[in-house]
């Protein structure tokens, strides 16, 4: 196994007390196999992946336990040195808004060629060389004549193109995408996300979608984590959950998709807002929005079960949830 | 291509009032002292301005904050008309020779106070010493000490802000608090107590005394605006890819975060000729043999009523210089600050 999270807990001190962002995160992702996770903001699906990554800002975050185990090894009992290697190296992340991801002042071949200079102790000459190289792999047009040009002078989508570019440098093993296509239109979405795919399959990388659109997510994962207030609440193949969820929220969130069926019918939305992460209600977090609750739901928290092969879901009633 | 409007990744970062609580801290230092108004240019820099630029942007493919900030200079005569001024005072502290035949410590007592004669075109001073002649060896000293006072405090100040800001935690509360303290002490006062005890009569201990005063106040605006650049979206992802703390706060943060420390260093250095001119003034600043325009307004404050001439010459190009630095720090902040323009 490539990447494996177990038990993953992270907080946040704050001034109204302890938000808890992540509470027991369990998934792996292996070579060559794209994981994506689903989630409404403050899910804590971001937050896991800085923690993953080493960037999550301590303080006021901390981790409060688990593991994150990279090809065997725990990165929480690394040293910040032998991290700070592996990052960008074996493991990088794209982020979200492409244009304040890159250094206005630094022309887009420095930041390029800074991975060569900083990982493997090029020259910047070579550097630069190896940066035009990068930047003709993600099909970026006069790739030579615009080396030296600086971020705001390329479009949003070319400028999400130097970013895969940049986390590829080094063709690492795990790459994080975290809501890579959010910031970029439509048309240009489905050409970032191809590149991203046709790249990883080339290198046979392990990927972590990060991602709120069940569109993208159906096109190119393999299996899907779906996280609500801090915790997987269900996690299965990707084809599977699009044919019977197994959590009333993953249904929430299908049956909030557009249909054109639909066509002058009002759109489905779930009911309520994410939960206050540092008053998380008791027994199920999602029990207050949840059309299937029941007593049990506001006193016990449901553990994530095996409901059938290679599925798990957090919902006492998951029986009742794959039935219809 | 033309761009008809900044991006915001080329703006500069937006200046955060800094934290809440340390406003008040500046009040003591203004309390008549010349460094007022570089305070106040730099609290004007830290308040956000409402209005979105409005004005129509330059025409031509801006390439960078430097090169669109350098073009914008070029035009505005603001610029122009100050730094001409700059030149030729710089030009006359290095060579007084080249427009002043005499020498100023060269005085004869017989032609005391007396005014404008062939030659002499300033006349007397109570000492009998040529006024034209010490007003234009008197911008060497004041050149010196405002240059070099300015590099001190920024090339200081800028470092340890900015290492307090990129590092946070109990550094950077220490050398707050430190700042407060420095900003505490009035600027006329610590100059009287700090520089009676100096017997040198070198630029020297003048310079490091408004060193040591001005340092916190470029300090601060480098804090500030170091956290507000680490917290850009570009150092996080230098992170992710495997930056470590030097690179990060060298090439990801210190060049974003610059311009703010350059404005405010530019436009301090007006104020700090005025303020070795009232040190001298006061008897504490430079001191004879040093030819000051401090020195000798203050020696021809007592006889304003019978011969005017001695105080205006000096005082007249004083006023200039510090015009000039203070016309030049403007030029440089509306070109650095899109938000201003």
């Amino acid at each position: 196994m490539l990447l494996e999270v177990r038990d993953l807990h992270v907080e946040f001190r704050t001034r109204d007390g302890v938000a808890k962002a992540v509470n027991g995160v369990n998934y792996s992702v292996d070579e060559g196999e794209t994981l994506a996770v689903l989630g409404e903001s403050g899910s804590g699906k971001s937050v896991t992946a800085q923690a993953v990554m080493g960037i999550l800002d301590v303080p006021p975050g901390r981790i409060a336990g688990g593991e994150i185990l990279f090809k065997g090894k725990d990165l929480l009992k690394m040293k910040e040195e032998e991290r700070r290697r592996i990052r960008g190296a074996d493991m990088a992340m794209i982020f979200q808004d492409a244009l304040s991801s890159l250094n206005p002042v630094l022309s887009v071949g420095a930041q390029l060629g800074e991975m060569y200079e900083v990982h493997r102790g090029m020259s910047r000459k070579d550097a630069k060389a190896k940066a035009v190289e990068l930047m003709d792999r993600v099909k970026i047009p006069a790739a030579r004549e615009r080396v030296g040009d600086y971020p705001h002078q390329f479009s949003g989508g070319m400028r999400q193109r130097i970013m895969i570019a940049m986390a590829l440098a080094l063709e690492p093993s795990l790459i994080i995408a975290d809501e890579p296509t959010t910031a970029l239109d439509v048309t240009v979405q489905a050409q970032v996300m191809d590149l991203l795919a046709e790249l990883q399959r080339e290198l046979n990388m392990g990927l972590i979608l990060i991602t709120h659109d069940l569109g993208v997510v159906a096109d190119v994962a393999d299996k899907i984590a779906v996280m609500y207030a801090g915790r997987i609440v269900e996690a299965a193949p990707v084809h599977e959950i699009y044919a019977a969820p197994a959590h009333p929220y993953t249904r929430g969130l299908l049956d909030s998709i557009p249909r054109l069926d639909q066509k002058g019918q009002e759109l489905y939305a779930i009911k309520g807002l994410p939960p206050n992460l540092l008053a998380i209600p008791s027994g199920c977090a999602f029990n207050p929005r949840c059309p299937m609750a029941r007593a049990v739901c506001r006193t016990d928290v449901p553990p994530l079960a095996q409901v059938g092969q290679d599925r798990a879901s957090a919902c006492f009633f998951w029986k009742e949830c794959l039935g219809g | 291509m033309p761009e008809p409007e900044p991006e915001p990744g080329r703006r500069p970062p937006a200046y955060d009032p800094l934290q809440p609580g340390k406003g008040e801290a500046i009040a003591p230092t203004g309390q008549g002292g010349p460094m007022d108004l570089a305070l106040d240019e730099a609290e004007s820099l830290e308040k956000p301005l409402g209005d979105a630029p409005t004005g129509p942007g330059p025409q031509e493919k801006a390439r960078s904050l430097w090169s669109d900030a350098w073009h914008q200079l070029r035009r505005n005569p603001v610029f122009i008309i100050s730094s001409l001024m700059i030149l030729f005072l710089v030009i006359i502290a290095i060579w007084p020779q080249l427009i002043a035949s005499g020498d100023p410590l060269q005085c004869d007592l017989s032609k005391s106070q007396q005014g404008s004669s062939p030659g002499h075109p300033f006349g007397y001073d109570t000492q009998g010493c040529d006024v034209y002649t010490r007003t234009v060896y008197g911008a060497r000293a004041s050149i010196t000490v405002g240059v070099c006072a300015t590099l001190g405090a920024a090339l200081l100040g800028s470092v340890l802000g900015g290492l307090a800001g990129f590092f946070g935690g109990w550094g950077d509360s220490l050398l707050s608090r430190v700042a407060d303290i420095f900003f505490g002490i009035p600027v006329v006062l610590g100059g009287l107590v700090f520089l009676s005890v100096v017997t040198s009569t070198t630029v020297w201990p003048v310079v490091g005394f408004i060193v040591l005063l001005g340092w916190p106040q470029i300090a601060r605006i480098g804090r500030g605006s170091v956290i507000t650049a680490k917290q850009n979206d570009y150092v996080q992802a230098a992170r992710a890819l495997g930056a470590g703390n030097g690179r990060m706060l060298l090439r990801h943060v210190a060049p974003n975060a610059v311009a703010p420390v350059i404005v405010v260093a530019t436009i301090a250095l007006g104020t700090y000729i005025a303020l070795e001119a009232t040190l001298s003034f006061l008897g504490v600043g430079l001191r004879p043999p040093t030819v000051s325009w401090g020195i000798d307004i203050s020696n021809a404050a007592p006889q304003i009523r019978n011969a005017p001439h001695m105080l205006l010459w000096p005082a007249g190009a004083l006023s200039l210089t510090v015009l000039a630095f203070i016309m030049l720090g403007d030029a440089v902040r509306d070109a650095l600050d899109p938000k201003l323009r």
